[in-house]
């Protein structure tokens, strides 16, 4: 008995914190002053990520079709989970086809034209190297999305900054509106300096470009 | 046995009272990250502002169906669509036509919008270090 209540003390105490760790850091009133130090103040908790439309602050609560629209929790149910953007990984639930994304916009069964080379981009910095992999893109993109408007397709003829990316150019065109943010560094800073190049995070050479590139024939 | 319902009972509505201070909390816009708010005619026009759900259509459709295709440009606002382009089957329209999905009679599912939300892409970077929108940070500041 003594033990059970005990139990449930620890229960609701720890219910209680889990609660209270949920509590919105930035929505409290400045007539609250006890919460301006709330822990994580400028992190969404999970309480407040992929809300219904009507409640997200953006849709008419007043609008008739604001109710007709999915609410984003029920569609990513069965997705990989990411920390950030909308808290979805996006490239991992199509390698396991949690989504079946179209390639063509009439035709379900059109195949992605997948153009797989992996780039190497040392950086100036402490951070591991960058890869980027033009298969995950190709699986989404047309070569045209970024070639040659965002980057030039020759090597060395691309100047990117982290200050260019999170000002919405380059990568950030996409990445930091649609794609993972830059919050997520270690997803493309990931390849330790100096690492003799492994068998299978090998970047490819140029001759893997031009064996690859017939494929893009279309 | 009284004794334990009784604090069960405490910590019971303890916890309903703060998770309902939690809900009730007014918020800013916690929208999707990438939902676009299209808003260069429609609070002129009397309507709620378009949202286009990116999270929703990448599900069904990979990014170059729209942004190759159909030559959506990589902007928010930026491509200077109208209901007479929608109605012509181009950008939206290219789907949103009865067809491929529902057509343009349902108004207020895309025209959604709080009036005067400014034309962005929420959540992104950009707004998150100087506020306003996507591309016009600067005189979009709120």
């Amino acid at each position: 008995m003594r033990q059970r209540n005990r139990f449930v003390t620890g229960a609701a105490a720890l219910l209680l914190w889990m609660a209270l760790g949920g509590m919105p850091g930035e929505s409290m009133g400045e007539d609250q002053p006890a919460a301006v130090n709330t822990f994580n103040r400028l992190m969404k908790p999970k309480s407040e990520r992929n809300l219904p439309p009507p409640q997200d602050g953006i849709h008419d609560p007043a609008n008739p079709g604001t109710g007709l629209l999915q609410p984003p929790k029920e569609a990513f149910a069965n997705m990989e989970p990411l920390s950030a953007g909308n808290y979805v990984n996006w490239v991992e639930s199509l390698k396991k086809k949690r989504i079946t994304p179209r390639y063509d916009r009439l035709d379900p069964n059109a195949e992605a034209v997948v153009f797989d080379l992996d780039i190497v981009r040392e950086v100036k910095g402490s951070m591991p190297d960058v890869v980027y992999p033009h298969d995950r893109h190709t699986q989404w993109l047309d070569c045209s999305n970024c070639h040659p408007d965002i980057f030039v397709p020759e090597k060395g003829k691309n100047q990117i900054s982290m200050a260019q990316i999170l000002m919405g150019q380059k990568c950030g065109v996409c990445h930091g509106k649609v794609a993972f943010p830059v919050s997520e560094c270690r997803l493309c800073h990931s390849k330790k300096k100096g690492a003799a190049p492994a068998a299978a995070a090998a970047p490819a050479s140029q001759e893997d470009a031009a064996k690859a590139a017939p494929k893009r024939a279309k | 046995m009284n004794t334990l319902s009784k604090k069960t009972w405490r910590t019971g509505v303890a916890l309903l009272l703060l998770s309902s201070l939690c809900v009730l909390e007014s918020q800013p816009a916690q929208a999707e990250y990438g939902d676009v708010v299209i808003n260069n005619q429609s609070d002129a026009a009397g309507m709620r502002p378009a949202i286009f759900p990116h999270w929703f259509h990448r599900i069904r459709f990979r990014c170059k169906v729209c942004h190759a295709d159909l030559g959506f440009k990589f902007k928010a606002g930026g491509n200077q669509i109208s209901m007479l382009k929608i109605i012509d089957g181009e950008f939206c329209g290219a789907c949103h036509n009865g067809e491929v999905a529902w057509s343009v009679e349902n108004c207020d599912v895309c025209h959604s919008g709080k009036p005067g939300t400014p034309t962005q892409v929420h959540g992104n970077t950009v707004q998150k270090l100087i506020g306003g929108g996507a591309d016009k940070p600067a005189e979009k500041k709120q």
